[in-house]
């Protein structure tokens, strides 16, 4: 194998034993574990980890989540969504405490990031395929970053929107980031936002002319990064910068 | 062991089935997508399949209808996606690349598949020969739908399924092992579910 050894440059990815610092719950069904990582070789934003779980006897089931915190975060941050009859989810979520351990190896992933000098961020989020996404913005504000940023997050209900008063904090007026919301089953009295699934109409209305220097980043389940990236491509966006990441039920 | 996690039971599976999942890989009925942008929409009147030489010279090529009228094979094979999920005795219709390559008169030690959208693998030719390797266009008695990778996509089931290039167009054979798209971006030149190689240095 020719290119093995420039390739290993990085070595194996190891797996760390990481220690849970605290579980801070989201909404019903999603909770940020926050993890202190020995040795943690850092990270860019929008990749993802691989977790590894071992039961007394040795049984061991592995899942890969998205990391949510920034890279300039000294705490690894990843958001789990509790996926009904999951194997792995509900432990997470429901079961683990401040002070377990999990075993963690990463960061996986070099297509789906994003860099603060990166150019403008165009954001596609549906449900919990928002995790990777926070860590771009939340990148954005660490470095400080005047990308100009725009979000379209589409969730269920309001209670089911992840981060939502970070998300308020960071787009308050100055700050170059723009939020807006689609609810698609239950909507609170007085609702102002999108009140149906995405598509061509309401991309044009939120994101605006095509703008050839931005990426867009989207992820969600799959009918949502269909729809979303087809509705991209054609209202004219160069297909080469529309990224696409799956977050999902997929049996975790 | 200072690595077990506190409270943590799992769900074991049937040993029958435990015999057929890869380290680290769990069993799912779905059928998740995984893609790193846009599907593309390839009308089957403007899809061809193109075996390349090292140097660029077109060695063989296929319009859909002509790739159609090839012998074809069903085959019944379990699945294994370096996200974590496996899945069993997925049912695909084909074209075996045995077939696509009888006439090429060519050596080559690998091969790198090409698609629609920019995406490549790399793959050892002897991994896509004797009958390891298809390029199919059915799934489950049904045309390949595209987000699954149709009108057609590479089938190499012994490989992690990142391997199975979905949309694709053709083989360039090669003589060194270039790494392809995710190859390139830290996953594992080779892909071997059963040796766990699902990135750089495993």
């Amino acid at each position: 194998m020719a290119g093995a050894a420039v390739l290993g440059r990085l070595g194996p990815l190891r797996w760390r034993l990481a220690e849970v610092v605290e579980v801070v719950p989201e909404t019903p069904s999603a909770a940020t574990i926050v993890l202190d990582v020995p040795d943690w070789p850092g990270h860019r934003a929008g990749q993802h980890a691989d977790v590894r779980l071992t039961a007394e006897d040795g049984y061991q089931a592995q899942r890969s989540y998205s990391i949510a915190s920034a890279p300039e975060d000294p705490r690894l941050a990843l958001t789990v969504e509790r996926l009904e009859n999951g194997e792995v989810s509900p432990f997470l979520v429901d079961e683990l405490r401040a002070g377990d351990r999990i075993e963690l190896r990463g960061p996986i992933g070099g297509y789906f990031v994003w860099e603060a000098n990166g150019g403008p961020l165009r954001l596609l989020a549906g449900g919990s395929g928002v995790v990777p996404l926070m860590a771009m913005l939340r990148h954005r504000e660490a470095t400080r970053s005047e990308a100009p940023a725009t979000l379209l997050y589409s969730a269920r209900s309001l209670g089911e929107v992840l981060y939502r008063d970070e998300l308020e904090r960071l787009g308050a007026a100055g700050a170059g980031l723009r939020v807006s919301y689609t609810l698609t089953r239950e909507r609170p009295p007085g609702w102002s936002g999108y009140d149906r699934r995405i598509d061509g109409d309401m991309l044009g209305e939120v994101f605006g002319p095509v703008d050839p220097a931005a990426t867009a980043f989207v992820c969600g389940p799959t009918s949502f990064v269909e729809a979303a990236a087809d509705a991209l491509v054609a209202l004219g966006h160069d297909p080469a910068r529309v990224k696409t990441e799956r977050f999902g039920p997929t049996g975790g | 062991m200072d690595y077990v996690t506190r409270g943590f039971r799992g769900r074991r599976r049937e040993p029958d089935e435990s015999a057929r999942v890869p380290p680290g890989q769990y069993l799912t009925d779905d059928f998740p997508v995984l893609s790193a942008g846009p599907t593309p929409h390839r009308p089957v009147a403007e899809w061809s399949f193109a075996v390349v030489a090292q140097d660029g010279e077109q060695l063989a090529r296929w319009s859909w209808d002509e790739f159609r009228a090839l012998p074809s094979e069903t085959v019944t094979v379990d699945i294994h996606c370096v996200t974590k999920w496996s899945k069993l005795d997925t049912t695909w219709e084909g074209v075996s690349v045995d077939t696509l390559l009888s006439d090429v008169e060519a050596e080559a030690g690998y091969v790198t598949a090409f698609c629609d959208g920019g995406y490549t693998t790399n793959l050892p030719l002897e991994d896509v020969t004797g009958g390891k390797a298809w390029v199919a266009f059915g799934y489950d008695g049904e045309p390949l739908e595209p987000e699954h990778g149709g009108p057609a996509r590479l089938l190499v089931p012994h490989l992690y399924f990142w391997k199975s290039a979905k949309w694709v167009r053709g083989l360039r054979l090669m003589d060194e092992d270039e790494p392809g798209f995710w190859e390139e971006l830290g996953y594992h030149l080779y892909g071997d579910p059963w040796r766990e190689q699902r990135y750089w240095g495993d």
